[in-house]
């Protein structure tokens, strides 16, 4: 039932409502974006229904006489009907996820991406190319941007200077943690130009409400002029510390 | 004489005899104190079920208005009714109470500890006095976390799960944080305890015939909750004392210092393995009791939800044996699936993962089968505690429905700290812990003072909570999909949040309201009382045979325990369960199925 519509949804990929979700700016956005409308039809049907026998139950049985009903108590056709079926359902779905989840997850081992190395700290971000040596370093007054080429693998270095936090893109249906002592590696492969925001998604102290920060996707010839311009004249000096430092006694004052 | 209690005659037909269990020798039931002084000494299960019901309402309550808090200041974007700060003390402290002050203490110490030793047909928990003290530490661990607001620095502040490092010493230096540790190591030792009883009370303290086969489910619900809690307590209770020592003395459990890193060129610098604390230990360790803790939540509700629907269907519960072992499926799995809290993390095994969550389904989904089918062809009354267990099933159907996406690492990296996730809990808990905590309320209490809760208000409350639950709950699903994070205390106005969240607010005033008339129903009940009799519903388990509420040492003789429902037997011997395939015959002989052993019924006396 549901498995079949999810089945559907996924060969085919036809023009199918978003469900209220983004249909992703990244291929790996979308992928999973593909997978989010298969599960919601798939929960749709199933919800349906179950709504349905509730509903039946409670309008077609409500008390008409003092009659005491029949005592059965089992069924046993029903019960393994009931719970072989959702096993099969539940086999499908997890079938797809897996699949969505290594193209998701993949990163990629040839070609040339460019690397970003993206900090986390209380309350802000620092993008760091370590390429072409450059630096962008932003508290949460400030949203930083990343300027990543559009059409182009990005490969990301996620880490934490302090405490948890969440690198978050809606529009790239993806969310990773930045955590202190890991680095977490993802890909995005941005598919049109545009400015996406984000924002910091795992609760990391008082000012977590306004870590914010913004993706700018630019074409490739855009992107070296970028570059060769924060080379010459960069934006952004000093260090995360310093930063931190100043959030604090601007804070405090 | 105390020992002829008459049960109320709802069929026709002999009656069974009953065994006499106590011996009448006094005209009073009760010795010992009264009035206040036996609520501050008594190790009677009821009075401490009581204190338990009472506290964790208040709890709910008090929780229920920091809600109220974050959902003004969620209203308008740039709100100022409360500063940050204060916003995170408000969802840390409303997610805290809620969680570990109301939700299981209101379940396995309330209503089990009231509910369990009678439907089992025993005198008092197996360990009256390590009882009391379970009270008595859940009571002070309240105390200690409610304190928090009143120190220097205000109460914690950082989640109800706490994550390291933001909950370390340098984070969160206050004295509110070190209270809220506290008062989890209280109500730790609390809950394992009770855990203790529970076991202890069922497998030992069953009266003659009560096989466990023969048990209600409520009871078998909260056998596999005890046996959870002895698995997940411990262990947050163990990382909860870890955290205190890297708090004050020294140690790096969880924070990373002191590692010596590398860096190489195009590479940032990585710590080296081995070399120093682990801020996702202390996620493994408390998702490890989390994920366990939320079907800690749940088992004893689905239990509630269970005893109901038979008794207002006129029916047994379809499928005894299936949801006995689906509730077995559910514990076993809950242990395996922690780490679906953790997917975005990086450093966790997705796959498996995700295959334990997902399978989850399977036997809740049995369990929403097995209640349907308790209504087919039955004789549905629609009572306050049914219609209660109703609003359950749909409440929890939408949020199965989206657990079963969020079980999917693709779809949770972007739902993920989101308000989907919000909405997805909240619909789970609240349909869990309010709706079905609250049918038992409405569904015992007669038993347990003796007197009805007007069924008009009833409904009044319950119409108003259910309506108020999806004006809530529904449009947190959309702003958690257009982006919205969790634990914000304002967001952009350009993005078309804020009409979702004014409609939450909204929703959330209704549900509001709704208690208002339960503070109502209950004090009207006071007023003016309207006597329940001993088994107002034509119930069917064994709490029902004995007076409302029940003697001190609860019975003077019970019936025969032939089947799960031993007062519907006694009073309607002519409508046993029907058996089928093999023994069908069997049932015939009027005292219900006949499959235990003989050597049970023998009366201990």
């Amino acid at each position: 039932m549901g498995a079949v519509g999810l089945a559907a949804v996924v060969l085919s990929g036809c023009q199918v409502p978003s469900f209220g979700a983004f249909s992703g700016s990244t291929t790996q956005g979308q992928d999973a974006f593909k997978l989010w409308q298969g599960f919601f039809i798939a929960g749709a049907v199933i919800f349906a229904i179950v709504f349905f026998l509730i509903m039946w139950a409670v309008l077609r049985y409500r008390r008409k006489s003092e009659a005491i009903p029949a005592q059965f108590q089992y069924h046993t056709v029903f019960e393994v009907f009931y719970t072989v079926v959702p096993v099969v359902i539940v086999l499908v779905l997890f079938g797809f996820t897996f699949f969505a989840e290594n193209a998701v997850d993949a990163v990629s081992s040839t070609g040339d991406p460019v690397t970003v190395n993206v900090t986390a700290f209380q309350w802000g971000w620092e993008f760091q190319y370590p390429k072409y040596d450059v630096k962008i370093l932003g508290i949460e007054t400030q949203n930083p941007e990343m300027v990543v080429p559009a059409h182009d693998t990005v490969h990301i270095f996620l880490r934490s200077v302090d405490v948890i936090h969440g690198f978050y893109v809606p529009e790239f249906n993806f969310s990773r943690y930045a955590m202190p002592g890991v680095t977490n590696q993802f890909d995005l492969n941005v598919t049109h130009t545009g400015t996406f925001r984000g924002q910091c998604t795992q609760f990391c102290g008082l000012y977590h409400s306004i870590m914010l920060f913004r993706v700018k996707a630019v074409t490739s010839s855009q992107f070296k002029s970028w570059v060769q311009q924060e080379q010459r004249t960069p934006n952004t000096s000093g260090s995360i510390a310093k930063a931190k430092r100043e959030i604090l006694q601007g804070k405090a004052s | 004489m105390t020992d002829v209690i008459v049960p109320p005659v709802a069929g026709t037909g002999a009656h069974p005899p009953v065994v006499h269990v106590t011996e009448a020798h006094h005209g009073h039931e009760e010795h010992g104190p009264s009035g206040l002084l036996k609520w501050f000494t008594s190790t009677d299960h009821k009075v401490i079920g009581l204190s338990y019901m009472i506290t964790s309402i208040v709890i709910f309550y008090i929780a229920g208005l920091l809600a109220l808090g974050m959902r003004i200041q969620l209203a308008s974007p740039s709100s100022s009714f409360v500063s940050f700060a204060q916003f995170n003390a408000l969802f840390t402290m409303h997610g805290s109470l809620m969680l570990y002050l109301f939700a299981g203490p209101f379940a396995f110490g309330g209503l089990a500890n009231y509910i369990v030793p009678l439907q089992v047909g025993a005198p008092d928990m197996a360990f009256p006095r390590l009882n009391a003290l379970s009270y008595w530490l859940y009571l002070g661990g309240s105390i200690t976390m409610l304190m928090g607001f009143f120190v220097a620095g205000g109460s914690a502040n950082f989640g109800w799960v706490a994550y390291a490092p933001l909950s370390n010493v340098t984070n969160s230096p206050g004295a509110g944080a070190d209270a809220w540790l506290m008062a989890l190591a209280l109500t730790g030792f609390s809950a394992i305890f009770t855990g203790v009883n529970l076991v202890a009370t069922i497998f030992y303290l069953r009266a003659p015939g009560m096989t466990m086969f023969r048990m209600p489910i409520f009871t078998w619900n909260m056998l596999v909750t005890g046996i959870l809690i002895l698995i997940a307590f411990p262990v947050l209770t163990a990382a909860v004392v870890m955290l205190v020592c890297d708090r004050h003395f020294g140690t790096h459990i969880y924070t990373v210092v002191g590692c010596t890193t590398t860096a190489t060129a195009g590479h940032p610098a990585v710590p080296a393995p081995n070399a120093c604390g682990s801020p996702v230990l202390w996620q493994n360790l408390f998702w490890f009791f989390g994920h366990p803790e939320v079907y800690i939540l749940a088992l004893p509700y689905f239990g509630i939800a269970t005893t109901v629907f038979p008794v207002f269907s006129r029916k047994p519960v379809f499928g005894y044996k299936g949801m006995v072992f689906a509730t077995m499926a559910i514990a076993a799995l809950s242990t395996g699936v922690w780490a679906h809290h953790m997917f975005t993390t990086g450093v966790v095994l997705l796959p498996f993962f995700s295959l334990l969550s997902l399978l989850i389904a399977v036997p809740t989904g049995i369990k929403f089968f097995n209640w349907i089918g308790t209504m087919w062809r039955g004789q549905l009354r629609f009572t306050t505690p049914m219609l209660f267990c109703i609003g359950f099933l749909f409440a929890f159907l939408m949020g199965g429905v989206t657990g079963v996406m969020l079980a999917s690492p693709p779809i949770d990296f972007f739902t993920h700290d989101t308000y989907f996730v919000v909405a997805h809990f909240h619909q789970v808990l609240f349909g869990t812990a309010v709706f079905a905590g609250f049918a038992g309320l409405y569904f015992w209490y007669p038993k347990m003072f003796g007197r009805m809760l007007d069924d008009r208000l009833g409904k009044w409350h319950f119409w108003l909570m259910f309506i108020g639950f999806w004006v809530t709950f529904m449009p947190q699903y959309v702003v958690g999909l257009r982006g919205m994070p969790r634990r914000v205390a304002s967001y952009p106005s350009y993005l078309g949040w804020e009409s979702w969240n004014i409609a939450s607010t909204i929703g959330s005033f209704i549900i509001a309201i709704s208690f208002g008339v339960l503070l109502w129903n209950l004090w009207i009940s006071w007023r003016r009382p309207v006597p329940a009799g001993n088994n107002p519903w034509d119930a069917h388990t064994l709490e029902w045979f004995t007076t409302s509420p029940p003697p001190h040492h609860n019975y003077t003789h019970l019936p025969p325990i032939r089947s799960e429902r031993p007062t519907w037997d006694y009073n309607h011997p002519e409508h046993p369960v029907l058996a089928h395939g093999p023994g069908a015959n069997e049932s015939s002989n009027g005292h219900g199925r006949t499959n235990g052993t003989v050597a049970a019924e023998v009366p201990s006396a």
